[in-house]
């Protein structure tokens, strides 16, 4: 199927002379989530924008459904909505008449229904006739939201959309965005939150000094660079690790109460039997023990390290 | 043709403008009653006619050219570069209009709000002094096309201006000066010949010049000039606004 967005060969020089993007190729399938990860300066932003038409490229072309983005420009960014990292508003506007305006903006004709649908999603509608500076910081990211949302995009751009957001609003936001890729719109979003890619993306893309090193599913990505760790717990404290035990990868918790094991959970020979037999043998006894996954964030981590 | 767009930005321009109306509309009475108390009846009672026309009525045209200059540069310059300033302009450059279409919801509504002015100082004025106009058509034509071309150069002016001081630094040290030298209260023709001569290179002239022929039928330069002189700078401000939208000048990073 034809991609919805596809950006190829996309280069961003700025006028300073810092190069932003180099070369950047990214296809993003219709109805997924897409979670753009990477640290702050890497250049999330700047392809964002680019995308939008807020900024332009140096070199290479972006295409919405086909649509060259600045040859046909009507027909790719009527598709998008974007909501930017920062709280860009009106302040002395009231809620209806941003997201009307929005509205209008984009080309479509009034819809009061919809809009009002928008904004009861959001939990704005009480706050219809507010002006928008009365509101709190929370409730202006989903103004921003509401006004992205106002022309019913089939991509919707969120820029660090829970940056500065409570739990319970990032939650709601999380809820938002699955229900919106339920209606078939597709979502890519940048955070510097793992956890928030982790448990919402199909796709993950990581970006580091303006190059995007890796673009894999999320599941994927955690099945191939994931690790698994065995944690035993002792039954007495070791002063240092075993010398006989030394040829494994194996750390000793700061207390001296705890080995842990780290394999690779892809692996056929995790070894664990081997090491295993080898504590007995050496008389080291433990009382219980536990294997866990490694998160998203010990991947990225170990990821921009530039060692997968 | 997306005029949704073209719509929904004259109609937050215009929303901008009502919420200050008492502000909008005061102000410009207020300083036109002024001007008639002063020059009209305190000073116009000692002039003589200039060309057949009473004094407080000579100025009637350069007062409504004056405040049309100064308030269709500020709106236009203010209605762009505020959403340059707060960042809300990222909407209207994702959006699907086209520079055309962004123009005319900008221009379009400065124009409409110093129009509207100029006619309510024409009203304010009729209260201090009686005046006729000669030829109603060309004061409209002219009263429209000087909106929208300094509402257009004010579009020019919000655009390029980094900071505010940049936005009021070119109505206030050109744009006025211009303007009360244009000949809003004196004829061209009561100046030394050296600074006649002077004269004719401030554009301003020529507006008033023309726009006073419209009421009067009397005129400092041919009001063929007139009109040439402000098809000379509707073009020339079209063509900058053609090479910011080409460039991305300032709008697009
Ligand atoms: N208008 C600009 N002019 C010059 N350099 C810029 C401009 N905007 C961004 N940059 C630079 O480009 C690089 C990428 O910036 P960008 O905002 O895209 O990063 P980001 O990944 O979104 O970061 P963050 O996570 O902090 O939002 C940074 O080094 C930044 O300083
Ligand atoms: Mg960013």
């Amino acid at each position: 199927m034809l991609p919805i967005i596809s950006v190829s060969a996309l280069n961003k020089v700025y006028p300073s002379g810092l190069q932003a993007l180099e070369d950047v190729d990214l296809d993003i399938a219709r109805g997924e989530i897409f979670a753009l990860l990477g640290p702050n300066g890497a250049g999330k932003t700047t392809l964002i924008n680019i995308i939008c038409g807020i900024a332009m490229p140096s070199a290479g072309t972006v295409r919405v459904a086909g649509h060259d983005n600045r040859a046909d420009y009507r027909a790719a960014r009527g598709r998008i909505g974007l909501v930017p990292q920062e709280l860009f508003t009106d302040a002395f506007e009231s809620v209806w008449a941003t997201v009307s305006f929005s509205r209008g903006l984009f080309g479509k004709p009034p819809d009061p229904a919809h809009l009002e649908k928008v904004l009861r999603d959001l939990s704005l509608w009480d706050k219809r006739n507010d002006r928008i500076m009365t509101l709190s910081g929370g409730m202006k990211r989903r103004v921003m939201i509401a006004k992205a949302l106002a022309h019913e995009p089939e991509v919707l751009f969120l820029d660090e959309p829970t940056a500065g957001v409570d739990v319970e609003l990032r939650r709601d936001m999380w809820a938002l965005v699955r229900a919106l890729r339920d209606q078939g719109v597709t979502i890519i979003l940048t955070t510097h939150y793992i956890e928030e890619a982790e448990e919402m993306a199909d796709r993950i893309g990581v970006i580091r000094a303006g190059r995007l090193i890796l673009v894999e599913e999320k599941s994927v990505l955690m099945r191939r660079l994931g690790k698994r760790q065995l944690r035993l717990q002792l039954s007495h404290a070791l002063p240092a690790l075993p010398a006989a035990l030394a040829s494994h990868p194996l750390d000793l918790s700061a207390d001296g109460m705890e080995l842990i094991y780290t394999y690779d959970a892809a692996s056929d020979q995790t070894g664990i039997a081997d090491l295993l037999r080898e504590l007995g043998a050496a008389g080291i006894d433990f009382k219980g023990l536990q294997s866990r996954e490694s998160s998203l964030e010990e991947i990225f981590v170990n990821l921009l390290r530039g060692h997968p | 043709m997306n005029r949704h767009a073209v719509g929904a930005i004259y109609r937050f321009e215009m929303a901008r403008w009502l919420r200050t109306l008492l502000q909008s509309i005061a102000a410009p009475i207020l300083s036109t009653s002024l001007y008639f108390v002063v020059f009209g009846a305190a000073i116009g009672t000692r002039m003589g006619e200039i060309e057949g026309v009473s004094y407080g009525a000579f100025i009637i045209p350069g007062l409504v050219m004056l405040s049309l200059l100064s308030e269709s540069i500020s709106n236009a310059s203010f209605g762009i570069y505020m959403p340059k300033w707060s960042g809300t302009i990222y909407e209207v450059l994702s959006a699907p209009v086209s520079a055309l279409e962004i123009l005319a919801g900008y221009v379009g509504a400065a124009a409409t709000k110093s129009v509207l002015l100029g006619l309510l100082i024409l009203a304010t004025a009729r209260v201090f002094v009686p005046y006729s106009i000669a030829h109603p058509v060309w004061m409209a034509l002219f009263l429209v096309l000087t909106a929208v071309t300094f509402s257009l150069f004010g579009f020019i002016l919000g655009v390029w201006a980094d900071s505010w001081e940049k936005l009021q630094i070119v109505p206030l040290m050109i744009v006025t000066p211009l303007a009360f030298l244009g000949g809003s209260f004196y004829s061209i023709a009561m100046l030394p010949p050296l600074w006649q001569k002077i004269a004719l290179v401030n554009p301003v002239v020529y507006l008033i010049s023309g726009f006073r022929w419209s009421f009067y039928g009397v005129a400092d330069v041919h009001i063929g000039v007139s009109l040439a002189m402000i098809a000379l700078f509707l073009t020339l401000c079209i063509g900058v606004i053609a090479w910011i939208f080409r460039t991305g000048y300032r709008l697009r990073r």
